[in-house]
């Protein structure tokens, strides 16, 4: 061995060991892998399996009214083109988010829906977080209820999940924290009086009691930005997507629960 | 408002069925004050009253206890065909209707 390469090897160790983080970084599934609703009391758990007491299904009825409704200049519905949503729907929601080809942003379920209804219903745009995009979204997701995920994280969607993956183990805002240091590191310990959940996001669109209404992932997104003291950034932007494309391979097996009820 | 209903589509002279019924509304408290700290104003489903071909079964009324999406559930004694009609009414006068049919045998 040459003196250079004992140096190099020297550096290499090194910095391993001043800066820990950068080989955390790596794209890591927990393990176990379990689904937020095993964090959850019975009450919460119950209310998520009972479909008529559950209230995330009043958004996904709702959904279904929405999918049959004429709108726009053509008045066309969700269903003129797609039909039965429980054929066409099934599986569908697995795949988000994705990158369309020749796309430089990721589109997400929302997203599309949102395309959709701008550019081949010609109706007015739904609003990120709106009653009506969210009962939607709660529907079609519902349509892929007890598949697991299966995004895309290759070839031109790699820089994405990479953005992702970088942008969960950064640390942020006045607490100085990133997602993994709560949700890859420190899950199934206590935050106070709850226990830390492993963060995945296969229940959302979700009925939240603290919200006393169902949100959106990117809701979510601001919550957690919100309780480390960092910006919150508006729903749908890329970094969040970016961020869901991470999430949705992290939560590797670990079916669609859509709608999910949390505390 | 959208509502959902689950009660038997069928059941037999004299059979006690349940009823279970989940309306979407905020049943806002009027306790709670928006980011600019003006009041907003209270309004709940005040009430909800169900008719079984046209004889009131059941009534409730509400106030600011009732979290949000109330889902209420009771029992009525199957005793004809037809339907039952459920009417509601929100602070902001605000109606909701639905009605889910029965039918009884024996």
């Amino acid at each position: 061995m040459t003196p250079r390469i004992l140096a190099g090897l020297f550096l290499a160790a090194w910095l391993g060991a001043m800066f820990p983080n950068a080989a955390a970084q790596q794209a890591v599934r927990p393990q176990p892998l379990k689904s937020g609703i095993e964090f959850a009391g019975a009450e919460v758990r119950a209310l998520q399996q009972d479909d008529f007491a559950n209230p995330g299904m009043l958004w996904v009825a709702r959904g279904e009214k929405l999918w049959r409704e004429p709108a726009g200049t053509e008045s066309q519905s969700c269903a003129s083109c797609h039909g039965d949503a429980k054929a066409s729907m099934a599986g569908v929601a697995t795949r988000y988010p994705l990158l369309d080809p020749g796309a430089t942003r990721l589109v997400n379920l929302e997203g599309r829906i949102m395309q959709c209804r701008e550019q081949r219903q010609h109706a007015a745009p739904l609003k990120y977080e709106s009653e009506e995009l969210l009962a939607l979204t709660a529907y079609v997701r519902h349509q892929s209820r007890g598949m697991p995920v299966k995004v895309v994280i290759d070839g031109q969607s790699r820089s994405h999940f990479e953005a992702g993956r970088d942008l969960y183990y950064r640390r942020m805002g006045q607490m100085n924290l990133s997602c993994a240091q709560c949700h890859q590191q420190n899950w199934g310990k206590k935050l106070g009086p709850e226990i830390i959940s492993q963060g995945h996001g296969n229940a959302y669109p979700i009925y939240r009691l603290e919200w006393q209404t169902v949100g959106s992932l990117h809701r979510r997104f601001r919550s957690c930005l919100s309780g480390v003291r960092a910006e919150m950034l508006p729903q749908g932007v890329p970094e969040y997507l970016d961020l869901e494309l991470y999430l949705a391979w992290r939560s590797g097996e670990l079916p669609i629960e859509t709608p999910g009820v949390r505390r | 408002m959208t509502a959902r209903i689950q009660m038997p589509k069928q059941a037999t002279r004299g059979q006690v069925v349940e009823i279970r019924i989940a309306i979407q509304h905020p049943m806002e408290t009027g306790f709670r004050r928006d980011d600019g700290g003006r009041e907003i104003p209270k309004n709940v489903i005040n009430k909800l009253i169900c008719r079984y071909n046209g004889v009131e079964v059941f009534r409730a009324e509400m106030g600011s206890g009732v979290a949000a999406n109330p889902y209420l559930d009771f029992f009525v004694v199957a005793d004809a065909s037809g339907e039952l009609v459920f009417d509601w009414v929100d602070d902001n006068g605000m109606t909701g209707s639905e009605r889910a049919p029965i039918v009884v045998t024996g």
